[in-house]
């Protein structure tokens, strides 16, 4: 396997490009996404390569082109829809939580809905409340769709495949903070099955649950708790919708412990799910209850040192690991 | 910031009253699109066969009507229930004026527009019973009918939100013909929307779009005069003229007397040739009127008897029978048998939705996914249920490296 070192953004870059080329079906619209070649860079090169009827720019117009698109998916056709922010889906609400996921179900089975939404999602740096919206606690909330939320240019490439050859509405969810981050990723073909956790880093202690870019704070806060001789074992769920209780209930029975990391808010949130499902699966084979790692209970802050309290960070995640340790 | 005194602006009109007004006296349609033109104020006879279809689709539409009023009475529907009684010109001229394979999206009021795609009245009346074999299974409703089969891509609940969806039927429709199939197929994409979706952004989004891209979709605006119990002069702005609307976005605009399945009919046929030749869209104010109230529940306080007598005093069937009846095509005694047979039919329908089975309760969770991940339970194994009808995407590339 011949594996070199590319950026999160290229990585996408090819996932998409690579379906492209394999299937006629498969188009991508967005905001900027053709001649200004991606207002973050994702999709540069692929108006020269596919063309303008298969790279199309969109005006600003989220609810009518993510409409049109779930149309188009209806046909048969297989959408790659950018949002340049998440944040900016919130107004594309209707089209994208009432018809893609219930047209199956309403139908009877008679029309999918095989399309991606993907875009960045989280605090970009400094954004602000209304361009920061993590929406996996919203969305994920909804029956009929599928969440999948990349840690690495590995994962992002494997993932992104993969939802682009499934025939269910894929919500995937990038993250600004990560498109120049640079991994290893293999030239031959690969694909990330969904439902499917990774064990990021094998432990014994206490068993860390997350899920995106919070995943490697997860690792930076085991490196610093190891020197303190508190073995971590951490988990990128990769999903969140399928979530792989499976896994994670294996490692806490074998930990004990569990504290689940999650970037959207603590009310009604993918770790809030895990804290609960893990409480029901494990409940006899816990030293303490799940703690749990949010962004703060507020808007999103503009300042540089409120917006880095606010997410979750290595210290705040070490924090809730001595706690839940009893170290504390 | 402080804005200079102004005199109080003085009303272009006496101030308005719904119980009397309604939406009053509406502007003359225009005398047809630029293809086909009414000869001495009336539109050609179509073939004795056409002719007859459209007269017994509206007459079967009307007949199912009235019994979904009298299952709905008899609790034997559920929900909001929303009739197409003197509508039916609109979704059976339009129709006829497009071929099988092009598909069609409608708003909630979509009984007659499932009937006239050819969904049979059995399939249409199990649906609002909740039954199992309702065109989906008992599990849309009313206000969701779909027909793979027949091209129909649902009756859509959330008000203005399927103008988008017809707009991007009609992408797939152009997508395909550009880069798959190589420019063969050459279909159009309608989708219907009431007046009172014009006030959404979701409209206005779809027809910039449709503009922008060149894209073959028909934008039909059955034009009631009521958005629920708001007349159309109360919710919108130019809704004298909303053709304006249309021309704001470069799109090709028309009226249509929508009480005249015959001018629908050849002027609907004129607008689809058209944009099937040129990939652009076109918008089509469709005049009609709604005999009944917006749903079940509405005592129509809004609008006076008067005006519910005049319109239904110009009512498409009546129309079409007498203009079939001059054109020695249909006798009393025909209509008379056609009736019977379709109060037959309809009559049918009911009684096979009453013995119809109510979904079993597997039905709960299949239909999620493509591929079932099984109920949700919170703590299970997510189980792969298997039994959910596969949804076959059109065209499927069962190979597609050998395709490119």
């Amino acid at each position: 396997m011949t594996v070199r070192e590319i950026e999160y953004r290229d990585a996408l870059n090819e996932a998409m490009s690579e379906e492209m080329r394999r299937d006629k079906r498969v188009f991508l619209l967005g905001e900027e996404v053709a001649q200004y070649d991606g207002a973050y860079k994702v999709s540069r090169g692929m108006l020269a390569e596919f063309g303008e009827r298969r790279i199309i720019d969109t005006p600003i117009s989220e609810s009518g082109f993510a409409g049109m698109a779930i149309g188009a998916a209806m046909m048969g056709l297989r959408p790659v829809v950018e949002f340049m922010s998440w944040s900016f889906s919130l107004v594309a609400a209707d089209p994208i939580l009432n018809n893609a996921p219930k047209m199956l179900y309403m139908s009877g089975g008679q029309y999918g809905c095989p399309i991606v939404f993907r875009g960045n999602d989280g605090a970009g740096g400094q954004l602000g409340s209304t361009h920061s919206w993590c929406v996996e606690g919203l969305y994920s909330n909804v029956p009929g769709l599928k969440m999948a939320i990349p840690s690495n240019p590995y994962e992002a490439k494997g993932l992104l495949k993969t939802a682009i050859r499934d025939d269910d509405p894929v919500f995937f969810l990038e993250s600004e903070r990560m498109l120049g981050t640079k991994g290893e990723v293999p030239e031959e073909e690969y694909l990330i099955p969904f439902g499917q956790a990774r064990v990021a880093r094998p432990g014994k202690d206490i068993t860390l649950v997350s899920f995106g870019r919070p995943v490697n704070f997860c690792l930076e806060a085991a490196e610093a708790l190891a020197r303190e001789g508190v073995d971590c074992e951490v988990l990128d769920m990769r999903t969140i919708r399928p979530l792989d209780i499976e896994s994670i209930v294996r490692s806490v029975k074998k930990t004990n412990r569990c504290v689940v990391v999650d970037q959207s808010w603590s009310f009604g949130s993918p770790g809030s799910e895990v804290a609960a499902q893990v409480h029901a699966r494990c409940f006899d084979d816990l030293d303490n209850f799940v703690h749990r790692v949010h962004t703060a209970d507020v808007p999103t802050p503009y300042a540089t040192n409120l917006e880095a309290e606010y997410l979750p960070n290595a210290r705040r995640i070490t924090e809730a690991v001595r706690a839940c340790l009893y170290l504390a | 910031m402080s804005s200079p005194a102004q005199p109080a602006p003085s009303p272009a009109s006496e101030s308005f009253d719904v119980h009397t007004q309604g939406i009053g006296a509406r502007p003359e349609v225009s005398q047809g699109a630029a293809w086909a033109t009414p000869i001495n104020g009336s539109w050609p006879m179509v073939e004795p066969s056409l002719a007859l279809q459209l007269l017994r689709q509206m007459v079967l539409i009307r007949e199912f009507e009235v019994r979904c009023m009298q299952a709905y009475q008899d609790k034997k529907i559920g929900g909001f229930c929303h009739v197409y009684i003197g509508q039916e010109a609109v979704a059976v001229g339009c129709n006829a004026a497009l071929r099988p394979e092009d598909p069609m999206v409608t708003a909630y009021r979509d009984h007659g527009h499932a009937l006239a795609r050819g969904m049979s009245a059995r399939a249409c009346m199990a649906e609002m019973f909740g039954r199992v074999d309702g065109c989906a299974k008992g599990k849309g409703g009313s206000m969701h009918m779909f027909d793979r089969a027949n091209n129909l891509f649902g009756g859509h609940g959330i008000v203005g939100a399927q103008v988008p969806l017809g707009v991007g039927l009609a992408f797939a429709c152009k997508y395909e013909d550009e880069v798959m199939a190589g420019g063969s197929l050459r279909r159009v994409a309608m989708s219907f929307l009431g007046d009172g979706a014009l006030n959404q952004g979701a409209f206005h989004e779809g027809m910039n779009l449709a503009s922008l891209l060149d894209l073959p979709a028909i934008v039909v605006c059955e034009n009631n005069g009521y958005s629920m119990g708001t007349a159309i002069s109360r919710g919108t702005s130019m809704g004298h003229q909303i053709t304006a609307k249309a021309l704001a976005y470069g799109i090709d605009a028309y009226e249509v007397d929508g009480m005249d399945v015959l001018g629908v009919y050849h002027q609907m046929h004129g607008i689809v040739e058209h944009c099937r030749a040129t990939s652009r869209p076109a918008f089509v104010d469709m005049r009609t009127y709604r005999y009944k109230g917006h749903s079940m529940s509405d005592p129509r306080k809004y609008r006076t008897r008067e005006e519910e007598a005049q319109y239904e005093a110009g009512d498409p069937i009546g129309r079409l029978k007498s203009r079939l009846e001059g054109a020695g095509i249909l006798t009393e005694a025909d209509f008379k048998a056609m009736l019977k047979e379709l109060r037959a039919e309809v009559r049918d329908s009911v009684d096979f939705a009453d013995a119809s089975p109510v979904p079993s309760m597997s039905e709960l969770h299949t239909d999620v996914f493509v591929e079932s991940w099984g109920p949700y339970t919170g703590s299970s194994d997510p189980r792969m249920l298997g039994g959910a009808p596969r949804a076959v995407n059109f065209r499927a590339i069962e190979n597609p490296e050998t395709q490119l």
